[in-house]
């Protein structure tokens, strides 16, 4: 289990324990949290899961792959602090990790 | 507020909901089913659900909470007989009828089921349903032999799942190659070769004649007589447009319920969204019939903002992906009607590359392997009926963002 917090576009914040597994995008989808669409239930292939990554966590995370950096490249709310939440899986590494919602996944 | 049910709970149905309480619609949804679950996602079904690394609850689209926070009436496992127009009534199996004000049908397609000799026997599945996975992983033991009938891309979704799991695998297809239907020869070479480096083997040009066992399958008999042994089996022969009910409620249906760019079927009252819809494509200019989670998704979505009063027409690039192995295809377009094909990287060699299909000179399509670039690049192109020369698209050292020149 970690905390995760979800922070959406105007700065409401949600909380929630995640279990040890999924990734971070089914985290958001168990809990209803806006702001996450997951067109492609995390086969890395829709880049409608993308979040700011605060920079002090985003070196504690997982490299980006290739898959994921061009898929991130094409999105339109992207920037140098973005992820798919699909690819970061939830351990106890992530314990308090806090993630940005963009306005829109389009 | 008039109320809105929707017929068929699948990935469709569960987006509409999503979307109708999203655009701010306030009145009473029902959701009917006749699975007994809640919407949940097929992908995974021949993929991570089949190989075990997903459980049930990870391929629900949305989890129960969400149905009770709107205040959706679900109802599983009833199975809607009838549509009265006139009464503006559903009747179910059940002897029940069920008022509506407005109606979304969302009925999907099913699978294509042969009627062959032997067809009947125990250890013959089809792909479609969390249900039919967990009859068929009862039987995926390391060691058992896997026929799989029909080299579409659920076929070899499934042989490469069950290669991993360590079954002995053969792929039966008919046609002359893999992913006839879909894709370039040049595709349908690759993934052969691919999957006979995993140890799947594939036999092209090979018809099913019938089955044999006695109460259980024990062998697929093709064209000429030959029996290739098995202990499980596995048709993935395409699927049919659930269409039935439409058709007898007397609404247009030409393979697909026939809608308009706003997903109206011809009953005011009447919408219809994903698999088992027709419906017309800007982009193409014609009227496609799709299989695929954007379709549902994006049908869903026209269908809410019809319903909210806000018109926003249908017009998608449809895409759709396949993961078998450590390949991620991802096809943008429809590459029927194509008169020039080019291909990007080394198909012969390695495990990336991409195929470009234009028309007249304009890209309509790709199919790309583990090349995102190549897919997201080419999807936003199809959209602007850009004409690319051919001898950009396969220079490799021209970068996909300046390809468009
Ligand atoms: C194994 C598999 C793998 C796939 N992989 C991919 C992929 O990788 N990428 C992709 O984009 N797409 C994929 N697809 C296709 C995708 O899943 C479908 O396009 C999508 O599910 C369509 O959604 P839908 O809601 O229109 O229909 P469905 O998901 O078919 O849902 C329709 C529901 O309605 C129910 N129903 C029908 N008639 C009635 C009735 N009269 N009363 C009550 N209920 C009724 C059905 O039982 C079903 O539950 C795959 C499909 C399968 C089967
Ligand atoms: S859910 Fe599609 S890329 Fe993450």
């Amino acid at each position: 289990m970690a905390k995760i917090t979800f922070v959406e576009h105007d700065g409401k914040e949600h909380s929630f324990e995640v279990e040890n597994g999924l990734s971070v995008m089914e985290g958001a989808v168990k809990n209803m949290v806006p702001g996450i669409d997951a067109d492609c239930g995390g086969a890395c292939a829709c880049a409608t899961c993308m979040v700011y990554i605060e920079p002090e966590w985003a070196a504690k995370l997982p490299a980006v792959d290739s898959q994921e950096e061009t898929m991130l490249s094409f999105s339109d709310h992207a920037t140098s602090e973005s992820r798919l939440a699909c690819q970061i899986k939830v351990s106890a590494a992530v314990e308090g990790l806090r993630v940005k919602m963009p306005k829109s996944q389009h | 507020m008039e109320d809105i049910v929707i017929v068929g709970a699948g990935h469709a149905a569960g987006q509409a909901v999503a979307s109708l309480r999203a655009d701010g619609f306030t009145g009473p949804i029902r959701l009917i089913g006749d699975e007994p679950y809640l919407p949940y996602q097929r992908p995974p079904l021949s993929k991570k659900f089949l190989s075990g690394e997903l459980d049930v609850e990870r391929v629900y689209f949305k989890p129960p909470a969400f149905y009770e926070q709107a205040q959706v009436d679900v109802r599983l496992g009833l199975s809607v007989t009838g549509i009265d127009r006139a009464g503006h009534r559903l009747l179910t199996d059940k002897g029940e009828a069920i008022p509506y004000g407005k109606l979304i049908l969302a009925t999907g397609s099913r699978v294509r089921r042969l009627s062959i000799p032997g067809s009947d026997l125990v250890g013959i599945h089809y792909l479609r349903s969390i249900h039919d996975v967990e009859a068929m992983r009862a039987e995926f033991r390391p060691g058992a032999r896997l026929v799989v009938v029909g080299g579409g891309y659920i076929g070899l979704e499934v042989a490469a799942v069950a290669a991993k799991l360590g079954l002995s695998v053969t792929v039966i297809e008919a046609a002359d190659r893999v992913l006839a239907r879909v894709t370039a020869p040049v595709i349908s070479a690759f993934y052969q070769r691919v999957h006979g480096e995993e140890g799947v083997q594939i036999r092209t040009g090979l018809g099913v004649a019938g089955f044999t066992g006695v109460s259980r399958v024990e062998g697929v008999e093709v064209a000429g007589g030959e029996v290739i042994p098995a202990d499980v089996v596995v048709v993935g022969v395409g699927i049919l447009a659930n269409v039935e009910l439409a058709v007898e409620a007397g609404l247009r249906v030409e393979d697909g319920i026939v809608v308009d760019e706003f997903c109206r079927t011809d009953d005011p009252d009447i919408l219809a969204i994903g698999d088992c819809t027709r419906h017309p494509n800007g982009i193409y200019g014609r009227t496609l019939r799709l299989e695929s989670v954007h379709n549902a998704l994006e049908q869903a979505k026209t269908a809410s903002a019809t319903l909210t009063g806000s018109l926003k027409a249908y017009v998608q690039v449809p895409w759709f992906w396949s993961d078998q192995f450590d390949l991620k295809l991802q096809i943008a377009g429809l590459s029927q009607g194509h008169d020039t094909i080019v291909v990007r990287g080394n198909p012969e060699e390695g495990r990336s590359f991409a195929v470009f299909y234009l028309k007249g000179g304009v890209l309509i399509a790709v199919d790309a392997v583990n090349r995102p670039m190549e897919f997201l690049t080419a999807r936003q192109l199809i959209a602007t009926h850009a004409e690319i020369a051919p001898a950009r698209l396969a220079d490799e050292t021209i970068n996909m963002k300046q390809i468009a020149g």
